[in-house]
């Protein structure tokens, strides 16, 4: 399965974006530091009333959502055989190995017993009953189904500077050979183990219906969660394919993200329906239309997040555009992040509240620094492992 | 090939059925008989505000504590006060509509019968005994603090300045004295009203049905934590009804049955996940035979 499309960029990585990256992650340091060293309570507004904020709503629930892209492309090419759209795999399967490793690094924060967090291994302290219990499994084993994906790439590297005789050379070559033939079984394992915790993801929240706002909470989150994570991973592909054309003054490709455009409109369409439909069925529609911050918040999901992409992604004249594409795949991933910060900070209601839950400067600061983290090591092994599909010019030359 | 979109959206939507319809095999476990659980009945018709059960609370908790003398009535406090990670107990007064004396309640931790904070817990560190108590285990906890998000009284608090070994903190149903050595909790030991009344679950409904129809005037009609939440083994009597008095109005469920159908459907004997593995291997088999033929 592996493919010689793709190349290391070595792009030059002294530059003002860099630079501006570093900045970000020094001042996240500065605040995670202060957390470690004096607690939750020194750096987060997190109180009794509101035990998840920021960092769970965006570092970790939007983190999962947005690393779908991972398991959807893999789905596509390798389950479904689309054969043709294989040089989004490679960045897809970085972004979601990324991803779930600053998942984990944006959980560690969080966790006030950072350091027991392997305890859910422990058949002793197995809970079958618990969610999160599912959910915290099946992103560990994920996790590493997903290094296991990613292997081949810094395996093909290597087989690229070793010297072609040397002993390690072979070595090298004999194992991304085996593992080339049992990589089959882990791209399934990788797509099972995502429906599971993406769905669970869901459930998370399910267990508190009295705390959280009708425009959310259903017995069927779960299912929300699957659909919209469907949903998300091919712009989320889109999306990262033109920001780095862009950033690497590449020509966008756009022969493979406009079918991606063109596939994902049903999906998202369909999550769109199923999502009015629930709400209708609930009969929960009435608070949409009382003015608050929530319902906002719901109509800027909806319209934004959700009938923007569908209408873009569905008009052949719009999505062939890469201005067009890159708004549609650019409103759907923060219509998929909003939604999963709505869902659990926005229509989270504590019973005796006191004031509004709002992230303190350390928790914003402490999730941007992830984030350029992300941008960082993602800059990084584009630079000096075969991830980016060669260009149009390098191809015809 | 069209039909391969189709086979994807199909089998995705196959995916998601897995993921959340409820099977009939709903609760796994039948609901256990809670008779027997140890519980309290609070008459809070009978509370006077006087704060001593919060003393009696902190002491036996061996938590930092005031002198007894320096606990003010609940009726000169700002309202309402929550427990928090100093404090497991309150009583909050309440204005009086009628006029009079205001109306005085004690908050603490319920004890469910199938509490959600259990179900939530990642590694079981807070369980339902079956003597009553619902405990915690801090030596388990990983502190994810789902238990806070999960319970419907809002009870579960965090020791959020503690930044090696933080706790949840919540009334233990003082455990060595109840379970242990047979003894009332604290907080009943010392309330001079007799407000609290500790005893087993269904003595306790039964002596407070008693009450209500020997004084129907004193009491609103309801023995709150009867179905609240699905049941909790602290019951709760009170001359109106306990959402007018900073109680939550529940639905008669346990939060963890809406959470635990769908997982254990999901998981039933790793059915599903298995079938959605073979279903998609099946899918990978036909379209590369399929290539091979191009």
């Amino acid at each position: 399965m592996s493919s010689h499309a793709a190349k290391p960029l070595f792009h030059p990585l002294r530059t003002w974006g860099m630079l501006l990256t570093l900045a970000v992650m020094a001042l996240g340091a500065f605040f995670g530091a202060r957390r470690f060293l004096h607690g939750i309570g020194s750096t987060t507004n997190l109180n009794d009333q509101y035990p998840w904020g920021l960092w769970i709503g965006f570092d970790v629930a939007t983190g999962v959502a947005l690393a779908a892209g991972g398991f959807t492309s893999a789905a596509l090419v390798y389950i479904f055989g689309k054969e043709r759209f294989h040089a989004v795999i490679r960045p897809a399967l970085l972004t979601a190995a990324l991803g779930y490793t600053f998942v984990v690094l944006g959980l560690l924060a969080d966790l006030g017993r950072y350091w027991a967090v392997w305890h859910p291994m422990l058949p002793s302290m197995w809970n079958g009953n618990s969610v999160l219990f599912e959910v915290g499994i099946c992103v560990m084993i994920y996790l590493s189904v997903l290094y296991v994906e990613f292997a081949p790439i810094v395996l093909e590297r290597f087989e690229q500077v070793l010297s072609p005789r040397g002993l390690a050379r072979r070595a090298v070559s004999g194992l991304k050979r085996g593992l080339d033939r049992v990589l089959f079984l882990f791209i399934i394992a990788g797509v099972v183990l995502s429906c599971l915790h993406q769905s669970s993801l869901g459930n998370l929240m399910v267990i508190a219906p009295s705390k959280m706002s009708p425009l959310w909470w259903t017995p069927l989150l779960p299912l929300h969660f699957l659909m919209s994570a469907i949903a998300v991973g091919l712009p989320m592909v889109i999306f990262e394919s033109l920001l780095a054309s862009r950033g690497f003054r590449r020509a966008p490709e756009m022969h493979l993200l406009v079918p991606l455009a063109r596939l994902a409109a049903p999906l998202i369409a369909l999550y769109l329906a199923f999502k009015l439909g629930d709400l209708i069925l609930r009969e929960a529609w009435s608070a949409a239309f009382v003015p608050s911050g929530a319902a906002l918040a719901f109509w800027a999901e909806l319209l934004v997040g959700l009938a923007l992409p569908v209408l873009i992604f569905g008009h052949p004249g719009l999505r062939r555009r890469p201005g067009w594409l890159f708004a549609g795949a650019a409103a759907m991933v923060l219509g998929v992040a909003l939604n999963r910060i709505n869902v659990f900070i926005i229509a989270y209601r504590p019973p005796y509240a006191e004031l509004p839950y709002v992230p303190s400067f350390g928790e914003w600061a402490v999730s941007a620094g992830l984030v350029a983290a992300f941008v960082l090591v993602y800059r990084l092994a584009v630079t000096y492992l075969p991830v980016l599909p060669t260009s149009e010019e390098e191809r015809h030359a | 090939m069209p039909q391969d979109r189709r086979e994807f959206i199909k089998s995705l939507g196959l995916a998601g059925l897995g993921g959340a319809l409820p099977s009939s095999a709903l609760a796994s476990q039948s609901a256990a008989n809670h008779d027997e659980d140890l519980g309290v009945l609070v008459d809070s018709t009978f509370c006077v505000g006087c704060r001593k059960c919060e003393w009696a609370c902190r002491e036996s908790n061996k938590m930092a504590n005031l002198a007894i003398e320096d606990y003010a009535n609940a009726a000169t406090l700002p309202a309402p006060r929550r427990p928090d990670a100093g404090l497991h107990t309150v009583v909050n007064a309440y204005p009086n509509p009628a006029g009079g004396d205001p109306r005085f309640v004690k908050f603490q931790c319920m004890h469910c019968l199938e509490p959600a904070c259990a179900s939530a817990c990642i590694v079981g560190a807070l369980r339902k005994d079956p003597a009553g108590p619902v405990s915690y285990d801090a030596g388990k906890c990983i502190g994810c603090r789902y238990c806070m998000v999960a319970c419907p009284f809002q009870i579960p608090t965090y020791e959020y300045d503690e930044p090696l070994v933080p706790r949840v903190m919540k009334c233990t149903f003082c455990f060595e004295q109840t379970v242990t050595a047979g003894a009332r909790p604290a907080c009943v030991s010392i309330c001079p009203e007799g407000c609290l009344i500790f005893g087993g679950r269904a003595d306790l409904l039964d002596y407070a049905r008693r009450r209500i129809a020997k004084d129907p005037d004193r009491y609103h009609d309801h023995i709150y934590g009867e179905h609240e939440a699905g049941g909790t083994s602290w019951l709760y009597l009170a001359a109106a009804p306990l959402p007018t008095l900073g109680f939550p109005a529940l639905e008669p469920v346990a939060p963890g049955h809406y959470t635990e159908r769908v997982q254990h459907a999901v998981f039933k004997q790793f059915f599903p996940p298995l079938a959605l593995y073979t279903l998609l291997g099946g899918i990978m088999w036909l379209n590369r035979r399929g290539a091979g033929d191009e």
